[in-house]
This record gives C-alpha cells, structure tokens and sequence, in this order.
C-alpha cells in the first residue's frame, strides 16, 4: 500500500510516497524498517507507542492503535504534529 | 535523517611540499571546538595561535543536538547525540572529522517492559562519555529520563546498562519528569577513572552522585557534605542536584561539583564532600552549572555563576557575567571578567558548554544560550568572544589532538 512519509524522515526514504505492506500498522511499520533500517525508532518508542509528535492516519482517519487493521488498497499517511520552534 | 550521509570524492591534485608542510602541522596540532546547539552542530577549527576559527557547519542544521564529542582514543571519531523536536532520539558518529556521518544502529533505548508495565522511553541522550583507554571502542551515554548506557562498538550499537538502569533502588528515588530540567531529568557527567577501567561516576539531576567500583554492575551513592533544598531530607539521594561533576585529570583522587546548592570538592578516600562555595563572593553566590579544572594542577577550577535566587533566573547575577578561578582548591577565589560585559548581559551558560583545552597557558571556551561563543587564551584573564549568531548552546568540547 502507498505511504506518505513526513519530510523529516525522507533522508531515509529518498521518496514522499514509498509502498510498503503490513495487516496492521505494526506491521507496516516493521516492513518499512526492514526497507529503511533505523525509520521505525525515529517513530515508534521502545515501549512500541507512538512517539508524542507522530500522527498517522488511514484513508484520512487519524489512529493510535498499532494494532489497526490494514487492507492493501489503504492508504496511511505519516505526518508530524503542527508544532516546534 | 538517514542512516549516512555521503559526499562525492574530491578530483586527486598534485600537493606543493609547502602545502605538505602545512599539512604536516596542521596534523600534528589540531584544536577545534565541537559546539553542539539545539539547531545542530558547528566545529570551529583554530589555528596554531587560537586566535582564527574557521567555522566547519552546520551538521544536523534543525536537530537538537545535545553532545558532541570527539574520541581521544583515536583523534578522528565524533560522536553527536541528537534528536528532532519531533522524531526519535539517536546518535551519529563520523569516522572524519564530520565529512560523513552514520547513524547508530540501535541508539540507547530502555528494554521492553513486560506486559502490564509501562516502560521508560528515552527522550534524548544527553551526555556522551569515551570510555578507558584500555577499552578503544567503548563509549558511556546518559540519557533523559535518566539512564546509563553502554557501546562496545564505537557508538554504532548501546546496550542499557542493567546494574543501574533495573536497580530497584534508582527506579524508585531516582527522581522523575516532576523532578527534572525543563526539558527532563538528567544523567551526566559520566566519568571514567583513567587509572582503572571500572572505576565509574556519575551523576544525575534528579538523584545526586555515584560511584561504581565493579565496571557499572553495582552503585554506591557518594553525597555526604552535599546540601539539598531547604526542607528535603539531604540522606535521600533524590533531593540532591548535581550540575557538573568533574574529576581531576592530574590528581584522579580529587573531585570537583558544581551543585545546585553550591560548589564542593572531594579528596578521596574521602567520602564526604567540602562546599569550597562558601568562599565565594556573598554577592555572587555559588550556583551556576558548568565547572572547568586545569589539566595540570588539582587546585586549579574555573566556575561561571548565575543568579539562584528567589525565582533562579539562571542568568549571570546583576547581568554581569563572569568566570571565578581558584588556584587553591577552593580557598579562595577571584573574579575573572575582563573583556566581558560590565551590564545588561543576561547569560546563562549551561553544564557542559563550557570547557578548556590543555595548553600552556590553557585556553577556556564557553557558549552562551544566547548563541554566542567566547574564549580566553590566558587562563581566563582577559575573554575574547570568537562566535555570534549560534543557536542556543548547548556544549563545547575541546577536541585537541596535538
């Protein structure tokens, strides 16, 4: 499925859009690890939440639940939060 | 960021002997200042005088870049903790000076808690220590909240260090978020004794001091002497805040502190800590964060005060700011402005942004929050300020591989 990654993170992707696969978020983000070694930490905590920063949204609805159910016509949009200085 | 960073090779060209002589020098005597600020990092490369600085920046331009060091080990090896406003803690590390940079390939992380428990998670490495000369590829990292870890790999892969981190004793008083620095507790000043390998120290913001006579398998708070704020029970460790703890390069039997509530020394065996502070001037008070000693004479520390009253301001006190040396261990100190600010010079200089090379006389550096980086190459007689427009500072480091 397509993923939109946040520009912070393309330095590891070379690409806004990458595809990855995955029945669940977790899962998406464990492939997208394996494509992009170290891309899963800068996300995702030890603890295996999601970092207080991270949004991620499928087909436009925001999640928090890694256990989110995937389909391979999804599609999950990774941004950051609004905020910094 | 990605997990390198690589440029293309420069066309070879055929070198004059007088720039091969040049070269020549320039290896043999390499001072530079490794400023690492909450928008990324800068080198400053000096010339043999310290007079020049060539800027060599910025690395990690946007990152919050907390430490960056160089292994003197190896004279070449940096390692930068560093993290974005947004994304997960790491560290990189450059083989070359900062040509190129790696990306580590597991940073410092908490184990996993079990099922049912909540886990800590590390908000950012905040101190980067090389480990003993015997052991070339080790390194110490504290991180915020609070933890100590360990690479056995050059920085590439950290390992939390159990006889601390899982320590019943620390995970209870260890202090916690309501404890901490604005931007969480801390543990620093992470100190490796040169003549043993596994003798240790640290300390940390929310939990005093401590001691490892067994490579960090065990720990032995070491605060008797040390005030804490008035109402906490000075006994438990977790009242107590050092800022900076230093140990003597030409006597590792000493110690100086930089505290919250004064500065102190410690001669050991000793365990009990001697607040030198109180020789300072009334008007100035002992509270600041970063503390300096001479590399060649014990009695020998150079401190830079804020203003800890009522609400801690945290700035130089009456907007002068000043640097204050001792030459006998704390007996008496002088004050040390010349070539700073005489007024409405609102400082702060944090824990580790300040610093001194180990020249004759040495030279002392120090950054400001407000981006500027000032240096004094007679021992602090006279300041010269060498850098303006930085981001917030966070610390120097002498990188000096002479």
């Amino acid at each position: 499925m397509k993923v939109l990654i946040p520009s912070a993170l393309r330095s590891y992707t070379k690409a806004m859009n990458v595809e990855a696969a995955g029945a669940t978020i977790g899962q998406l983000l464990a492939d997208l690890d394996r494509q992009y070694p170290g891309l899963r930490f800068r996300m995702i905590d030890e603890q295996d939440r999601m970092r207080p920063h991270m949004r991620f949204f499928v087909n436009g609805v925001q999640t928090f639940d890694m256990a989110r159910a995937l389909s391979p016509a999804d599609e999950v949009q990774i941004v950051q939060a609004l905020s910094g200085g | 960021m990605a997990r390198t960073t690589k440029k293309p090779a420069p066309a070879p060209r055929r070198t004059s002997a007088r720039a091969r002589r040049t070269a020549q020098r320039s290896r043999k005597v390499r001072l530079s200042l490794l400023v690492a600020t909450r928008k990324g990092a800068w080198l400053f490369h000096g010339d043999h005088a310290r007079k020049s600085w060539r800027a060599n920046g910025p690395h990690f331009l946007g990152h919050i870049v907390s430490h960056l060091v160089l292994d003197p080990r190896d004279g070449r090896t940096l390692l930068a903790a560093a993290k974005t406003g947004h994304l997960g803690p790491t560290v990189f590390r450059s083989a070359d000076w900062g040509r190129t940079w790696t990306e580590a390939r597991r940073p410092p992380a908490f184990p996993k808690a079990p099922e049912g428990e909540k886990g800590r998670v590390v908000d950012h490495t905040f101190w980067l220590t090389p480990g003993h000369a015997s052991e070339p590829n080790v390194w110490y990292a504290g991180t915020s909240p609070q933890g100590l870890f360990r690479s056995d790999d050059g920085g590439v892969t950290w390992e939390s260090q159990s006889g601390f981190n899982e320590d019943p004793t620390f995970k209870s008083r260890a202090g916690g978020p309501q404890d901490g620095t604005p931007d969480g507790p801390k543990l620093h000043s992470i100190i490796v004794d040169p003549r043993n390998r596994n003798h240790l120290y640290l300390a940390m913001s929310g939990g005093g001091v401590h001691e490892s006579i067994n490579g960090g398998k065990s720990w032995t708070p070491i605060i008797h002497g040390l005030e804490v704020v008035e109402g906490f029970d000075a006994s438990n460790f977790a009242f107590h805040d050092p800022h900076c703890v230093r140990l003597c390069p030409s006597n590792p039997d000493r110690l100086y502190q930089q505290n919250h509530c004064g500065i102190y020394r410690l001669d050991r065996p000793s365990k009990v800590w001697v607040r030198i502070g109180k020789n300072m001037p009334k008007r100035v008070g002992d509270i600041g964060f970063p503390l300096v000693i001479h590399p060649r004479d014990a009695d020998t520390a150079w401190v830079f005060p804020m203003d800890g009253t009522s609400v801690w301001p945290r700035t130089s006190p009456a907007g002068a700011p000043s640097s204050y040396v001792t030459r006998n261990g704390g007996k008496s100190w002088r004050r040390l402005d010349a070539g700073l600010p005489k007024s409405q010079a609102w400082w702060t200089v944090k824990r580790q942004a300040m610093s001194g090379d180990s020249r004759d006389p040495v030279g002392l550096y120090f950054g400001t929050t407000s981006g500027e980086l000032w240096m004094s190459r007679n021992e602090g007689e006279r300041w010269t300020r060498i850098v303006e427009h930085l981001p917030e500072i966070y610390a120097v480091e002498i990188a000096d591989v002479s």
